[in-house]
């Protein structure tokens, strides 16, 4: 036995030993949990460069401290969430953690960084669930509830005069609030959702519920995918000769950063989202215009989300000049603060929500061009949310 | 469910199943002949998959022969890895093969996540084969995917010729029944197993590649393939083509169809199928009945 | 044979004085290889005693830890009645996939078990009984009296004494009637049916047992990670623990353990950066060639490499 335990002794001591690096104060650090593999790759890699862009305009310093910066690869994986976001918060320790793009990882994310009482600043994950049952003063969002741009798609659709539609999305958390919120809408407004179709998370044979839709002929079609899953299921839906007989509509991830893959099949096709690449605004621009130069590609909704976590967080820091122990403060002011977006202005909810305006888009071209205002300042309900 | 519908999903149920017949049939010889249970036979079809991705700049509309060269090196790739790995595995028992061969899933992908990343890509179908027929006024059927089904019913009438009416499938028939006795009759039994282990390899691989513009390419398309495999391979019988085929429309139809009418259970669908078969007939449907 | 006995004494002693050392992280460290060593050795019971090769074991793991998350509820409810619920749940699905793939034998066995686990992980990932493919959180932790599973100290020394007592009650099953069965089995199958043997009564027993314990583990893996994912009943979970029975090595108790710490620590190393810089990103890779280098040059095991020394052979 002997002869087995040393090595096995040797390993162990070895995690432990580079695993632990406590700081007292110095620079902050921050804790990005992000997908930088598998279908949501490219999202990682854009929220990242927005919320880097952000420090960089600050002299890569908030409130007076050096930003010291961990990543880990949560590979759009529920399974290995709390795993991972252990690594951040035990084995690093980091003060803030930002991430992530899947709602299933955000979750087991939330809900760690409540049993730890870690900053946790969301520059994606939509899931309702967070600004809601699981809110904390904790946990803010820089982006957007899935029920927000699909309620405003529901409202669209209904004014519209579209009665009887079909919804289609992946099994996940995501994907039902999404139909959910937009059911929500087009009912009040006189519609009615008749099928609920979906498929397991990621595929993308779509061929049966297509053939389904064309079956029941509805007024008009929701769909909720993003990244891969977007693209294919608009090429399907073309393909299948659907685009030109029932309308598509869906939230702007069905055709964010994907027009150019998705072609002539997707032009056209309105969605609802709170942000449109041609905002026509002296903010707007100027962002863009720095990322393009600092980055050589053109900034998304997803690059928007990162710089605006970024600003939540300095909201935070610069309130308390550096001192994170002073947490009370930080997260008030966290609430506080009214956010000079590229998007436009926006506030967050007490349950740590933006509340912000849900523009209307239509793809044209290799853009999501700006429509008009689908629903003014729209605030998620926060349903089960105790703060 | 109305006619014109119910056609069209048994033509979906029918395309999928013959797919993934092309990937069973290898899956079921390389069992059935050398004995060997190999789980990285999804990792073909994956391989398969992604050579479409890479290979399509250079071939353009050029299908066909696109398809016929990632072909052939998928078959010299299957030839050398059975040089290299498989014919070490013969001798070991069961539990060893899987776990090289699962070893060996790991490290494909991780290959495959050097080589090309792990982002999903699309690949467009040739401009020959793009658009569709109408389906009275319900639908587009997609060419490609008629393209699909007629390229795997090719494919299924070669084999069969192939085992059924040449002397390479005399030897393969007698090597699946008494490998010790076609070795002693003077049969290279070890040059038989490196062609028709290349010869599994290249079929999945046809059908990775016949399915990249279908369901995309994205990391981890081997594993799903793999276990629906192994479902029809149990279904079929071990070392039977035909009942590989059976199988493969069986599944097919019981997905399409779970798909549309019990949409929450039909990943279930498939394995309460096996189950049903199991306790009917333990052996497959057809053992060893080419 | 009071010898056999030492090691594993001082190393369960070992373990219960542990916490006072250990950091937080490296203690659920040592709670989470413990939870797979119990784990691997309730398939230890089926691979290494009786020859059985499941590829689907996972699925009995994932099912006691979802029961454990569905019945804890909001409040958590007691462990007395919910971790027999998970062990129960988990036993009567490995009843029922007994019955049926032990009709089949050797290649079509291991394909059968793969194929039924993966009918459960389907049945957790596609439907509405649980939470999809993100999987469902437990809340509240299960409570019986003054223990409290929130506790860490609790949950670790809950689970070391579970590891403990599965080590002991499979040591004793081996060397009882039931044992020698299953290992005659192993060794000649017909002839232990010519001399009157119910075998497949045997087999399935065994496999039930087999999957009762790793549905005692589920509910362990449960109650440490507080969340659940379908991911829990796949096929590569059920491969990570034959490997960590290849890596001990198959056969005795020891090397079950032995593998699941290999295991887990190995998957810990490949995965620093620290020490492995770009390499890390890529364990996979890593962790392949090593199985394949472990399964071709040390087919018995890590437990092996002191008999190649010694020569002696190991019960």
């Amino acid at each position: 036995m002997r002869l087995n335990l040393a090595p096995l002794a040797a390993a162990a001591l070895v995690v432990t030993a580079f695993g632990a690096q406590a700081q007292a104060t110095g620079p902050i650090k921050v804790g990005f949990m992000l997908p930088y593999t598998g279908t949501y790759a490219s999202l990682g890699q854009m929220i990242e460069s927005g919320f880097k862009l952000y420090v960089q305009e600050q002299g890569g310093k908030l409130g007076g401290r050096e930003i010291q910066y961990f990543k880990v690869d949560d590979e759009s994986e529920p399974s290995k969430g709390t795993d991972n976001v252990n690594k951040l918060i035990k084995r690093d320790q980091v003060d803030v953690l930002v991430g992530t793009v899947h709602s299933g990882v955000a979750l087991a994310m939330a809900k760690a960084a409540k049993e730890s009482n870690t900053l946790l600043i969301i520059p994606n994950a939509g899931a309702d669930a967070i600004t809601g049952p699981m809110c904390g003063a904790n946990i803010v969002r820089s982006s957007f509830s899935n029920w927000q741009p699909a309620y405003a798609m529901g409202k669209v659709a209904a004014d519209k005069g579209h009665k009887k539609a079909i919804t289609i999305t992946w099994n996940y958390a995501a994907g039902s609030e999404s139909v959910k919120g937009f059911a929500e809408a087009f009912e009040k407004g006189g519609g009615k959702v008749v099928k609920e179709l979906n498929l397991p998370f990621p595929g993308v044979e779509f061929q049966a519920l297509l053939t389904e839709i064309a079956a029941q002929k509805p007024d008009a079609v929701y769909a909720f995918f993003a990244g891969g899953g977007a693209v294919k299921f608009v090429k399907d839906y073309a393909a299948a000769g659907l685009n030109k007989s029932i309308p598509l509509y869906g939230p702007g991830f069905l055709t964010d950063g994907t027009l150019e893959a998705q072609g002539p099949a997707a032009q056209g096709m309105f969605t609802t989202l709170h942000y449109a690449d041609n905002l026509d605004t002296a903010r707007n621009n100027a962002f863009r215009k720095s990322f393009a130069l600092t980055y050589k590609s053109q900034a998304d909704v997803y690059a928007v989300q990162g710089y605006d976590a970024a600003q939540i967080l300095a909201a935070g820091v610069n309130a308390v000049k550096g001192d994170l122990s002073k947490r009370d403060a930080v997260t008030a002011a966290m609430h506080k603060v009214v956010v000079d977006s590229p998007r436009g202005k926006f506030t967050i909810s007490a349950a740590g929500n933006p509340v912000q305006d849900i523009y209307l888009r239509q793809a044209t071209g290799n853009n999501n061009e700006f429509r008009g205002v689908a629903v003014k300042a729209l605030a998620d309900p926060a349903r089960g949310c105790k703060l | 469910m109305d006619l014109p519908t119910f056609l069209v999903q048994c033509l979906n149920a029918v395309q999928y199943g013959l797919l993934l017949f092309l990937v069973a049939s290898g899956l079921t010889l390389i069992f059935g002949i050398m004995g060997v249970i190999n789980l990285a036979h999804g990792s073909f079809y994956m391989i398969g998959a992604y050579m479409a991705f890479v290979l399509a700049p250079y071939f353009g509309d050029w299908y066909l022969t696109k398809l016929l060269v990632g072909v052939a090196l998928a078959a010299v790739f299957g030839f050398v890895l059975e040089w290299a790995f498989f014919s070490f595995l013969y001798q070991r028992e069961h539990l060893q093969q899987v776990l090289m061969t699962y070893a060996l899933i790991l490290v494909f992908e991780e290959a495959r996540s050097l080589l090309v990343g792990n982002d999903v890509h699309g690949v467009t179908t040739p401009e020959w084969l793009n658009g569709g027929f109408q389906l009275g006024g319900l639908m587009a059927y997609p060419w490609y995917r008629v393209f699909a089904s007629l390229a795997c019913v090719v494919v299924a009438l070669g084999l069969y010729f192939v085992v059924n009416r040449t002397r390479l499938g005399m030897m393969i028939r007698a090597g699946a029944s008494n490998r010790d006795m076609a070795r002693g009759l003077g049969l290279n039994i070890k040059l038989l197993y490196r062609v028709v282990f290349a010869g599994g390899v290249a079929l999945a691989a046809l059908a990775g590649m016949i399915a990249a513009p279908l369901s995309s390419v994205y990391p981890g398309m081997g594993g799903s393939v793999l276990i629906t495999c192994f479902v029809v391979v149990v279904i079929g019988g071990i070392g039977s083509i035909t009942g590989a085929l059976i199988a493969s429309l069986l599944v097919g139809f019981v997905d399409t169809f779970g798909k549309v009418f019990f949409a929450e259970y039909s990943g279930v669908g498939v394995y309460l199928l096996m189950a049903v078969i199991l306790v009917w007939r333990p052996e497959g449907l057809m053992k060893r009945a080419y | 044979m009071t010898r056999t006995w030492i090691v594993p004494v001082v190393a369960a002693l070992a373990l219960f004085a542990l916490p006072a050392v250990l950091t937080p992280y490296t203690q659920d460290l040592v709670v989470k290889i413990a939870i797979y060593a119990v784990f691997a050795l309730s398939l230890e019971l089926l691979v290494g005693v009786t020859g059985l090769v499941s590829l689907g074991h996972a699925a009995f793991l994932g099912i006691g830890a979802y029961v454990t998350v569905l019945a804890a509820g909001d409040s958590g409810g007691s462990v007395a009645t919910v971790a027999p619920l998970a062990v129960l749940a988990a036993a009567g699905y490995a009843l029922f996939v007994g019955a049926l793939s032990l009709r089949t034998k050797g290649v079509y066995f291991i394909m059968v078990t793969l194929a039924f686990a993966q009918m459960a992980y389907f049945v957790f990932h596609d439907t509405k009984l649980a939470g999809g493919s993100d999987g469902l959180f437990l809340y509240a932790k299960p409570a019986l009296g003054a223990l409290n599973l929130d506790d860490k100290r609790h949950l670790y020394y809950t689970v070391i004494v579970t590891l403990v007592a599965t080590y002991a009650l499979l040591a004793l099953l081996m060397r009882a009637r039931f044992g020698h069965a299953l290992a005659g089995i192993r060794v000649n199958e017909q002839r232990m049916r010519a001399a009157g043997f119910a075998t497949f009564g045997y087999k399935l027993a065994a496999f039930v047992i087999a999957g009762a314990i790793a549905g005692l583990a589920g509910f362990l893996l449960a109650i440490k990670d507080g969340a659940v994912n379908p991911e829990l009943l796949s096929w590569h979970e059920s491969g990570a623990v034959l490997l960590m029975l290849i890596l001990g090595g198959i056969g005795s108790l020891r090397g079950a353990v032995i593998g699941a710490i290999a295991f887990t620590l190995l998957k810990e190393l490949f995965q620093l950066e620290s020490l492995l810089g770009p390499v890390a990103s890529h364990w996979q890779m890593t962790l392949g060639f090593t199985i394949i280098a472990f399964v071709a040059l040390l087919p018995k095991g890590l437990i092996g490499v002191r008999s190649r020394f010694s020569g002696a052979a190991h019960g």
